[in-house]
């Protein structure tokens, strides 16, 4: 599903790698926990899942594509297997809940018929049923970031990437962005989630790689965020 | 493709850079005009070689106190002549009646000259205009009733040689300013993808087409230049009905100067639209591979 082959990541103008010759294989459906402190290279770990960059050496392979030798055009193609979310949602504020959501699929040419269908399907699966025509401002935090969710989920990705997805939001609400994450897995996306909080890791007992200063220095299943916290 | 996105996108990008958006019509505007005014010069300077060069090459003016004999033995020399093609024989009159058209702008000019001011000449027309030098010989100047043997052809060289020039001019300052027209493009379009960037940000992670995401900023360049090739040719329209044919209409009318037809016009119009639709959505294009992460 996803393999990183010996991947060095060396930002220009960086005497230091960001990723440090990490190989790991995550297979479908998993949960993967990605941890480290800041700067640690899990946002360049992500990154290259989605080939918004080229890693300096090694292999990434998502979907059974090699992306090293993926040519330009396929990439659009790769990205619409692989769903993400950030810490600072990426919500368009001129556009409603719902016009959020239905960008994703006008904008990948999606009949306006399936788009009607799926997106109210979605939004009561994320718990904004009710909320549709509201405009991001109008909505807190955690439900921005359900938002994000749900446009990362409505064109039913293989792969869901979520780069410290609760950075932003207080514990309670983190746990109910954690449970719809958890329930967006067990349809069998893949879900890798990058975070530094450990009261969820510990709490939900995944899958942990631990990244740090770029090199991979655990992969642990069912793991804690500190070893002997 | 959904039309209506691409469109209201298109619509937004305009209004949402409007100062750039009428900076970019107008200077394509201008460039797309004085491109036109240059083809229209060049068509006129071909309707006028036809024109002149076809007609007179040398003139051979008549002393005041020319004989009648001496006017029919050069008539029979030019008649004979292998090297003439052809020629015409003007009388005073008919020569006044043609400088009272030309001139018919000028009325004290043409009150001021007497009608027997103008001397009669005959018109020659050579086989190869390039053989001046020998009629010339033939016909020695004030000698059996000749005044002056004049080349045509070489004052004509040196008017073409003017309009030639003003044509390039006209053409670098076109050129120029499409370059500057380009470069706003550019801007513009760099400003408007900046403007986008949350929108173009997320259709590049869930996966749209580049040339989904290019379209509209392409679409609202090629319709800036369609814009400013319609400004362009309506200008052209205007200073044919105001300038060229008000002013001009006298040297017109006499036949110095070839009309500008609505033929040329509607014959380069299309040829304007093309460049301005053509250079501003490559210009777009070119701008988004460079500077634009899509
Ligand atoms: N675009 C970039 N250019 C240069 N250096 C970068 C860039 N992005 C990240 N880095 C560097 O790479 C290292 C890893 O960054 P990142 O992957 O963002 O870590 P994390 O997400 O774990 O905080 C850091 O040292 C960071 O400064
Ligand atoms: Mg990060």
């Amino acid at each position: 599903m996803i393999e990183l082959q010996h991947v060095t990541k060396l930002y220009p103008a960086s005497s230091r790698p960001a990723l440090d010759d990490v190989s790991t294989e995550i297979d479908k459906g998993e949960f993967v926990f990605l941890i480290g402190s800041s700067g640690s290279g899990k946002s360049t770990f992500l990154r290259l899942l989605l080939k918004e960059d080229d890693p300096t050496k090694g292999n990434v392979i998502v979907n059974g594509k090699t992306l090293n030798t993926m040519s330009k055009w396929q990439v659009p193609k790769l990205r619409r297997t692989i769903g993400c979310v950030f810490q600072d949602f990426r919500l368009l504020r001129n556009r409603t809940v719902a016009q959020n959501v239905a960008f994703a699929l006008e904008v990948i040419n999606k009949p306006q018929r399936t788009i009607k269908r799926v997106v109210p399907e979605v939004l009561e699966m994320v718990g904004l049923e009710g909320k549709a025509q509201r405009l991001p401002s109008e909505l807190s935090g955690g439900e921005q970031q359900r938002v994000a969710i749900a446009r990362a989920f409505v064109n039913r990705p293989l792969v869901l990437l979520a780069d410290e997805p609760t950075g932003n939001l207080d514990p309670e609400t983190s746990e109910g962005i954690m449970l719809l994450l958890e329930r967006i897995n067990r349809t069998g996306t893949t879900v890798v989630m990058a975070t530094h909080d450990y009261h969820i890791v510990d709490s939900m007992r995944r899958r942990v790689i631990e990244l740090n200063g770029g090199a991979l220095t655990r992969d642990q299943s069912r793991g804690v965020y500190g070893v002997g916290r | 493709m959904r039309v209506n996105f691409v469109l209201s996108e298109v619509a937004t990008g305009l209004r949402r850079n409007l100062t750039m958006t009428v900076a970019m019509i107008l200077t394509t505007a201008i460039s797309l005009g004085l491109m036109g005014t240059g083809l229209l010069i060049a068509g006129m300077i071909s309707d006028m070689k036809e024109i002149y060069y076809d007609k007179v090459q040398v003139s051979i003016f008549l002393a005041d106190d020319v004989t009648d004999e001496q006017r029919s033995a050069i008539e029979q020399q030019l008649a004979g002549s292998p090297e003439v093609a052809n020629h015409i024989y003007e009388s005073k009159d008919e020569a006044y009646a043609r400088f009272q058209q030309q001139f018919s702008q000028q009325p004290e000019l043409v009150q001021n000259t007497p009608a027997d001011a103008l001397p009669e000449s005959f018109r020659v027309e050579l086989v190869n205009p390039e053989r001046y030098e020998v009629i010339a010989a033939e016909f020695p100047n004030g000698q059996n009733g000749v005044d002056q043997v004049r080349d045509e052809g070489d004052f004509l060289d040196r008017l073409f040689s003017l309009l030639n020039g003003a044509r390039n001019a006209t053409i670098a300052v076109a050129v120029v300013q499409a370059l500057a027209a380009l470069l706003l493009i550019s801007n513009t379009i760099q400003l408007a993808a900046f403007n986008r960037r949350n929108e173009t940000n997320i259709m590049r992670l869930v996966g749209a087409s580049r040339w989904y995401t290019q379209l509209p900023f392409i679409l609202e360049a090629a319709l800036a230049g369609l814009i400013g090739a319609l400004l362009a040719i309506g200008g052209l329209v205007v200073t044919k009905v105001l300038f060229v044919d008000k002013t001009l209409a006298g040297p017109i009318r006499a036949g110095i100067i070839p009309p500008v037809d609505w033929g040329a016009i509607a014959f380069i119009s299309p040829v304007i639209a093309a460049a301005g639709v053509g250079l501003a959505g490559v210009a777009a294009y070119v701008t988004l591979r460079l500077y634009v992460r899509i």
